[in-house]
C-alpha cells in the first residue's frame, strides 16, 4: 500500500487552513515534532486576480470558491447534486481563509445553549466563557478591525478601527436607522492599519478571490509564518488518503500521496484532523479497517452526519445615487436585530445581516442581464448605467439546525486524481430555515426601501453559498451522541483529534472562522495541559 | 453538426467566428451616445476568443441555431433589429449556451479600457493603487449606541 515510510513524528496535522494553522502554532511551544500535510500549495499574492484587468473573470474561474468549477490540481471533486446549497472551499496553505470575506463575528453566549434555551439542536459541552480567552488570543494574532460597544455582544476588544462605511455603508445604515433596528460596524479580519507586518487595506475589493495587498488575515500570512519559525514542518502537495490504526486501536499515522504521486506513510503519535467539515469526515470515512469497518471514530455512525451550512438569503437594492460598486471590502456592517429567538416570528433561532457593498462592472452586467434588467441591443447601455454602482444590500446568514439526515458520505464512483473517493453531500433545507430565510428577505426589503431603494431583488437560498461547513464530527460528553469529547479527542481513538468546523454542535447565525480558530487554540491548550495523560 | 464548426469539432470556423462576432454586437452594440464600442469591436472580440478556451467548441455547436432561426439569409443577413430578436430567440431556445456566450462577452467587454473610462471607472487593475472609500458619517451610529445590551442571557 505504501511506497515510502517517513521518520515518525509526534503530531501530524491534516490540513493547513484556519484550524490547522492555529493548532500547529499553539502546539509548537511543546517542542514536539509536528508535521502538517496540506494537499494544496503556498499562495503567491502577486498572482491574485486583483493584480490584473481580468480580476472578475478569474474570480469566476481559477479563483472560484467552488472546487467543482475551479478544478485545480489541488482540489477534489464534490458531488453536491443532492443539495440546494453548493460547496465552497479552497485547498492551499491558508485554506478557506484565502478566499473568505474576512467577516469575523464571534458566537454569542446563547449559541452554546441552544437546547436549553430553545429546545432544539444540542447544547455545546463548553460555553462562551470557556472560549473567550481563546477568542482573545486568536484576535491578537489575526488582528480584528471593529468598534467596541456593540450592544448585541458581551464586551470585546478590537485591535484596529473599523472598516470604512463608504457611501454604501451609509445608505444601508440609514435604512436600519429608519426602521429603528440594530446595526454595527462589522468585526473584520481585514487590517485597517499596518498590523504585525501586514499592510492596511487599500479597498481593492475582490476579497473573495484573495487579498493581493495582504491586508486580509488569511492563515498563510498570520499563523503559518509564526508556526514555521517555531519549528513546525509544513509539507505542501500532500493529499491524505486515510488515517491508519494499530493493533491497539490507536491511530498510527497517515497514508498520503505526495506531489510526485508517490504514496507515503507518515507515522505519528497523534493525528489531528483539520480538513474542514467536508474533508475531515471524508478522510475518516475512508479510513476503514477490521476494527473500524465503517470509518475511523465512527462506531456510533455520526461521522459525516449533522452537516450544517448557513443557509443564505441575498437581498439587494437598486438606488438612484451612486454607491461604492466593487471598491472596498465587501462587508462593513452587520445587524443582529433578529439574532435571538422570538417565537412570534414563526421560527426558532435567528440570523445576522452582513452587508454586501456592491459588485464590479462584469458582475453588474451578468446579474442584470440574467435578471432581465439589462436587455440585448441598443437598450443595453442605459439599462446598465442604471445599475452600475447603484446596487448595494446584504445577505442574511441563517442559523442551521443539526439534522442527522444532512450528511457527508463517500461517493461510490467519483474520485479525485489520486483515486480517493470524493465526498457526496445529502442536504435538505429545514422548514425552520425556509421560514427564517423568507422572514429575512422581508425585513431586509423593508430596510432597503427605507434607505431609498427604487427596487429590491433577492435570492433564497443562495445556491453558491456553501462556505461554512460544520457539524460532521461534533463534540460532546456522550460517546453515543458525539464524535469527539469536550476537548476535541475522539471517543473511539484516544490519539485522534478534530479541530475544524466539524466540531460544531450547532452553527449559530454568524460566519464561523473566528470560532473555528478559537476552538483550535482551545483544543491545543487542552492537549498541552494533558501531555502526560493525553491518551488516558 | 452545423457547417459553422470546423472539421476538428473543437474550434470555430471562419463563418462561425463571424456569426459569434455579429451576435456579440447584437447583444452589446456600439453607442455613440455613450462613446463606447460594441462587443464586436476588434480588440474586444479578439479578447473574447482568446478567453473562451475549451468552451468555444461547445458554443460553436449551438451557433447554427441562429441561422436556423433566421431562415433565408441566415443570421448575418439579418438587420440589426432582427439580429437582436434572433439573439433573444436563441437565449430562449438554448439558455445554457446563451448564458456562456453572454458571460464571455461581458467579461471581455467590461474590462476594456474604453468602456471602463466611459463609466468613470479607472481603467486599471485594483492592485496596487486601490481605491479611496470615505470613512462615512459615524454619527449614524448614535441611536444604536444609545441601546442597552440586548444579547440573550444564558444563566
Amino acid at each position: 500500500m505504501t511506497g515510502t515510510t517517513n521518520d515518525p513524528v509526534d503530531v501530524v496535522i491534516i490540513g493547513a487552513g484556519a484550524s490547522g494553522a492555529a493548532v500547529a502554532w499553539s502546539l509548537a511551544e511543546t517542542r514536539m515534532r509536528i508535521v502538517c500535510l496540506e494537499q494544496g500549495d503556498w499562495m503567491n499574492p502577486s498572482d491574485y486576480p486583483t493584480t490584473g484587468m481580468d480580476w472578475e473573470a478569474r474570480a469566476m474561474g481559477d479563483y472560484s470558491f467552488s472546487p467543482n468549477r475551479r478544478r485545480a490540481s489541488a482540489d477534489y471533486p464534490i458531488n453536491d447534486d443532492d443539495s440546494p446549497i453548493k460547496i465552497a472551499n479552497f485547498n492551499g496553505v491558508g485554506g478557506g481563509t484565502v478566499l473568505y470575506a474576512g467577516h469575523y463575528p464571534r458566537f454569542h453566549p446563547s449559541d452554546f445553549r441552544v437546547r436549553s434555551l430553545d429546545g432544539v439542536g444540542e447544547d455545546w459541552p463548553i460555553d462562551y466563557e470557556t472560549l473567550a480567552p481563546y477568542y482573545d488570543e486568536n484576535d491578537r494574532i489575526v488582528g480584528v478591525s471593529g468598534l467596541e460597544g456593540d450592544p448585541a455582544y458581551p464586551p470585546k476588544v478590537s485591535q484596529m478601527p473599523p472598516l470604512p462605511l463608504g457611501r454604501a455603508g451609509e445608505t444601508v445604515a440609514r435604512g436600519f436607522n429608519a426602521m429603528g433596528w440594530h446595526w454595527w460596524p462589522s468585526d473584520s479580519a481585514i487590517a485597517t492599519q499596518p498590523y504585525e507586518g501586514r499592510d492596511r487595506c487599500i479597498n481593492l475589493g475582490g476579497c473573495l478571490s484573495g487579498c493581493a495587498q495582504g491586508a486580509k488575515a488569511s492563515a498563510d500570512i498570520t499563523y503559518w509564518p509564526m508556526a514555521i519559525r517555531a519549528g513546525v514542518e509544513l509539507r505542501t502537495r500532500c493529499r491524505v488518503r486515510e488515517v491508519t490504526v494499530n493493533e491497539n486501536g490507536m491511530a498510527s499515522g497517515v497514508v498520503y500521496h505526495d506531489a510526485g504521486g508517490v504514496t507515503q506513510f507518515q507515522p505519528a503519535e497523534v493525528v489531528i484532523m483539520a480538513s474542514n467539515g467536508i474533508g475531515t469526515p471524508r478522510i475518516l470515512l475512508n479510513s476503514t479497517s477490521g476494527r473500524f469497518p465503517d470509518g475511523l471514530a465512527n462506531r456510533n455512525g455520526l461521522v459525516g452526519r449533522n452537516l450544517m451550512f448557513h443557509p443564505y438569503a441575498s437581498i439587494s437594492g437598486i438606488f438612484e445615487g451612486a454607491q461604492d460598486g466593487s471598491e472596498g471590502p465587501g462587508d462593513c456592517l452587520w445587524s443582529q436585530e433578529f439574532y435571538e429567538t422570538d417565537p412570534s416570528r414563526g421560527f426558532v433561532r435567528g440570523f445576522t445581516y452582513e452587508m454586501t457593498r456592491g459588485r464590479g462592472p462584469v458582475m453588474t452586467a451578468l446579474t442584470g442581464m440574467h435578471a432581465g434588467r439589462i436587455p440585448f441591443g441598443t437598450g443595453h447601455h442605459d439599462a446598465y448605467r442604471a445599475l452600475h454602482k447603484r446596487i448595494t444590500g446584504m445577505v442574511a446568514i441563517c442559523e442551521d439546525l443539526p439534522d442527522a439526515d444532512n450528511r457527508v458520505t463517500l461517493d461510490p464512483e467519483l474520485t479525485d486524481a489520486d483515486g480517493i473517493p470524493a465526498p457526496r453531500i445529502t442536504y435538505q433545507l429545514s422548514r425552520n430555515s425556509e421560514d427564517m430565510l423568507r422572514f429575512a428577505v422581508d425585513r431586509a426589503t423593508e430596510v432597503l426601501k427605507a434607505a431609498g431603494a427604487t427596487d429590491v431583488f433577492s435570492e433564497i437560498p443562495l445556491a453558491i453559498g456553501g462556505w461554512h461547513l460544520m457539524g460532521t464530527a461534533r463534540m460532546g460528553t456522550d460517546p453515543a451522541t458525539s464524535v469527539v469529547n469536550e476537548w476535541g479527542r475522539s471517543h473511539d481513538v484516544r490519539n485522534l483529534f478534530v479541530v475544524d468546523g466539524s466540531l460544531f454542535v450547532t452553527s449559530a447565525g454568524v460566519n464561523p472562522t473566528r470560532t473555528i480558530q478559537a476552538l483550535a487554540l482551545y483544543v491545543a491548550d487542552q492537549m498541552k495541559q494533558r501531555l502526560t495523560s493525553l491518551f488516558d | 453538426m452545423s457547417d459553422l464548426i470546423g472539421s476538428s469539432g473543437r474550434i470555430l470556423s471562419e463563418a462561425g467566428t463571424a456569426v459569434l462576432r455579429a451576435l456579440a454586437g447584437a447583444i452589446i452594440p456600439a453607442s455613440t451616445e455613450h462613446g463606447v464600442p460594441g462587443a464586436d469591436d476588434e480588440a474586444i472580440f479578439t479578447d473574447v476568443l482568446a478567453s473562451a478556451g475549451p468552451i468555444l467548441a461547445f458554443i460553436g455547436e449551438h451557433l447554427g441555431l441562429l441561422d436556423e432561426l433566421a431562415g433565408d439569409g441566415g443570421f448575418l443577413g439579418a438587420d440589426a433589429a432582427r439580429q437582436v430578436a434572433l439573439a433573444e430567440g436563441f437565449r430562449q431556445a438554448q439558455p445554457e449556451a446563451a448564458a456562456l456566450i453572454v458571460s464571455l462577452i461581458c467579461q471581455s467587454y467590461y474590462r476594456d479600457p474604453r468602456v471602463l473610462e466611459s463609466l468613470g471607472t479607472p481603467a486599471r487593475p485594483p492592485f496596487p493603487e486601490g481605491y479611496d472609500i470615505d470613512d462615512g458619517d459615524w454619527s449614524l451610529l448614535d441611536p444604536v449606541r444609545a441601546r442597552d445590551p440586548f444579547f440573550r442571557p444564558v444563566n
